[in-house]
């Protein structure tokens, strides 16, 4: 195994993003890295890249200088249009071959998680998953992630020292975009597509746009959210109701997902979707450290459990003690009233 | 077609309780269960063996104690199951882990396809799947959903996407990794159970798979825990409301007004 000395670390500089397109549309996630890539790159007194593969995309990546980019190399072929997994990974490998980044940012999303990891076997490096913090060693430069372990019940930071560039997934909405700077400007680099085999043996037949596959939380305002204490499937029919009357969503716990109460695109948590909502209900969750690291980042989060001393409701910023299945009512009444 | 399903021996962490006093997990009693994800990537495996022949073959990498998972396997319907068992392989990160399974696959020979479970729900990183699939310079579909048809040496899938989903045909030998949506595990019948118990299971170790031991276990993986701590500390100064569930509800609704919630 190649192992990288530490006088050869010298020869990597740069923070980089892979952008994160669906449909050739960028998704916020990407300003969301370029915004942690930034507070990096500062402390490493380098640059922020971003790599922006995709078909028709050359117009949108103008957006990303003024979230703190200095330069996007743009690789816009037809060809990347589906996601062939094996294509932009080979396209990644050489890019970070020929321009050698210190560090590599992907979301955590169903693409980056399928790209990363075949991109550090090609580039035999490191990859941290789904990580909630991201920091530099003062002492070493060396690149600190930190992520949930152990479903969530305690958190990890771990280092690849030994090997450049350094690479971590995070997912949509744990990291914050920078206020965008609309006067910020940057190179634009355009490279190629090379020629692939793989495209002889995989395609991709059709894409189908569907809002039953991903309950998109992301999106709402104002997410109900349910578990174990929901009792059964009629609990979920409840917090549907509640929903509809607050313009919400319904979130779960994976308590209530793994009982087959309502389908996994509800779920919120580690191995569900993160949330960073205006208002977090939460109805029968105690509040398993997974849940947590899901939701915690919401503005405003309200518990409702009989026991008063789950995580849930020392988390919350209102507690209510009670059953679920009479103050959901109530709250309804309550809220016909005004 | 000759399948080989990857499958994982995990602590159940949905049990995990953390000892207060030392902020680490209480590990006592805490049972170590087959991968839940994995039961649909055997499931998937046998299915497809049922539908066009073949031999389905369970692989795990851990202590020797992971064959249990393996024999769990086996009652699910796979013919054979191997372990890669070896203090040498102890330590592996995702990299070095799925290095040693695409050794393990190369030396069963003749793989058509590989399927993994979405992820482990221990380190919850979907990275083995596709590292398996690197290391062997195989095409890869992640987070399938279903599996649409297989003829003439090609698979075609269904993978989940943010905003949807596509369908995705590939030719063998392929990866892929599975959500819970693809199937409904089966039961194990008693027969099969008490047939898994008497099973031999082979464990290979380094040599038997022509690993290369700088590619394996610690000194193999370019990833390090450097530190573990528990979770962020906690806001600790919620607001508490208690009484009937009309002077509950009247409170809360009380509360959002003030903060302009509502």
């Amino acid at each position: 195994m190649i192992l990288t000395s530490v006088t050869d670390r010298s020869k990597y500089s740069n923070v980089w993003v892979v952008a994160e397109f669906l449909s050739d549309k960028i998704q916020p996630v990407t300003y969301e890295l370029v915004g942690a890539a930034r507070k990096l790159a500062d402390k490493r007194s380098s640059k922020v890249w971003v790599v922006a593969m995709g078909s028709g995309i050359s117009q949108q990546v103008g957006s990303l200088f003024a979230y703190g980019a200095d330069k996007v190399i743009v690789v816009d072929d037809s060809r990347l249009s589906g996601f062939i997994d094996e294509l932009e990974a080979d396209v990644l490998a050489r890019l970070i071959g020929k321009y050698n980044p210190e560090i590599v940012l992907y979301a955590a999303t169903a693409r980056g998680r399928a790209l990363a990891p075949r991109v550090a076997v090609i580039t035999n490096c490191g990859l941290t998953a789904d990580c909630t913090g991201l920091d530099i060693d003062p002492e070493n430069g060396d690149l600190l992630q930190t992520r949930p372990a152990f479903g969530g019940n305690i958190m990890a930071t771990i280092r690849s020292s030994n090997h450049r560039p350094q690479m971590a997934t995070v997912r949509p909405r744990v990291m914050r975009a920078l206020e965008p700077d609309p006067d910020r400007t940057g190179e634009v680099i355009h490279e190629t597509v090379e020629m692939s085999d793989m495209l002889k043996i995989k395609r991709i037949i059709d894409v189908f746009h569907s809002d039953e596959t991903t309950v998109n939380l992301g999106d709402a305002e104002i997410i109900i959210s349910g578990g174990r204490g929901m009792k059964g499937p009629e609990g979920f029919e409840l917090l549907r109701k509640f929903a509809a009357k607050v313009g919400g969503a319904v979130g779960a716990s994976r308590a209530a997902v793994d009982a087959g109460w309502i389908p996994y695109s509800h779920q919120v948590g580690q191995t569900g979707q993160t949330v960073q909502t205006k208002v977090y209900i939460a109805c029968g969750i105690s509040g398993q450290i997974q849940h947590l690291v899901g939701m915690q980042s919401c503005d405003f989060i309200i518990a409702i459990d009989k026991n008063p001393d789950t995580p849930m409701m020392q988390l919350a910023d209102i507690a209510i003690v009670g059953d679920v299945f009479e103050i959901i009512p109530e709250i309804m009444n309550e809220l016909s009233k005004m | 077609m000759k399948i080989v399903v990857c499958i994982k021996q995990v602590p159940a962490t949905n049990e995990a309780k953390i000892d207060p006093e030392t902020k680490r997990i209480i590990r006592e009693g805490l049972n170590s269960i087959l991968n839940p994800f994995d039961t649909y990537a055997i499931e998937e495996g046998v299915r497809i063996r049922e539908k066009f022949g073949g031999e389905v073959i369970a692989i795990s990498m851990g202590p020797e104690k992971a064959i249990e998972v393996l024999r769990e396997a086996l009652s699910l319907g796979v013919d054979k199951a191997i372990l890669l068992s070896d203090k040498e392989f102890a330590g592996s990160d995702t990299w070095a882990t799925s290095y040693a399974l695409a050794k393990a696959i190369e030396k069963i020979g003749d793989v058509d396809l590989v399927i993994c479970g979405k992820q482990a729900i221990d380190g919850d990183t979907a990275q083995v799947g596709p590292g398996i699939a690197a290391h062997l310079g195989w095409v890869q579909a992640t987070y399938v959903m279903k599996v649409e048809d297989i003829q003439d040496g090609s698979i075609k899938v269904r993978r989940m996407r943010e905003d949807g989903y596509d369908i995705c045909e590939m030719n063998f030998p392929a990866v892929i990794t599975v959500l819970k949506d693809i199937n409904t595990p089966r039961i194990p019948s008693l027969k099969r159970r008490l047939a898994a118990r008497q099973a031999q299971i082979p464990v290979w170790k380094p040599a038997d798979i022509g690993a290369d031991t700088d590619k394996i276990g610690l000194d193999g993986s370019p990833t390090r825990v450097v530190k573990t701590a528990p979770p962020p500390a906690k806001k600790n100064v919620a607001k508490r409301i208690e009484g009937t569930p009309k002077e509950c509800a009247e409170a809360l609704v009380r509360e959002l007004r003030m903060r302009s919630i509502i």
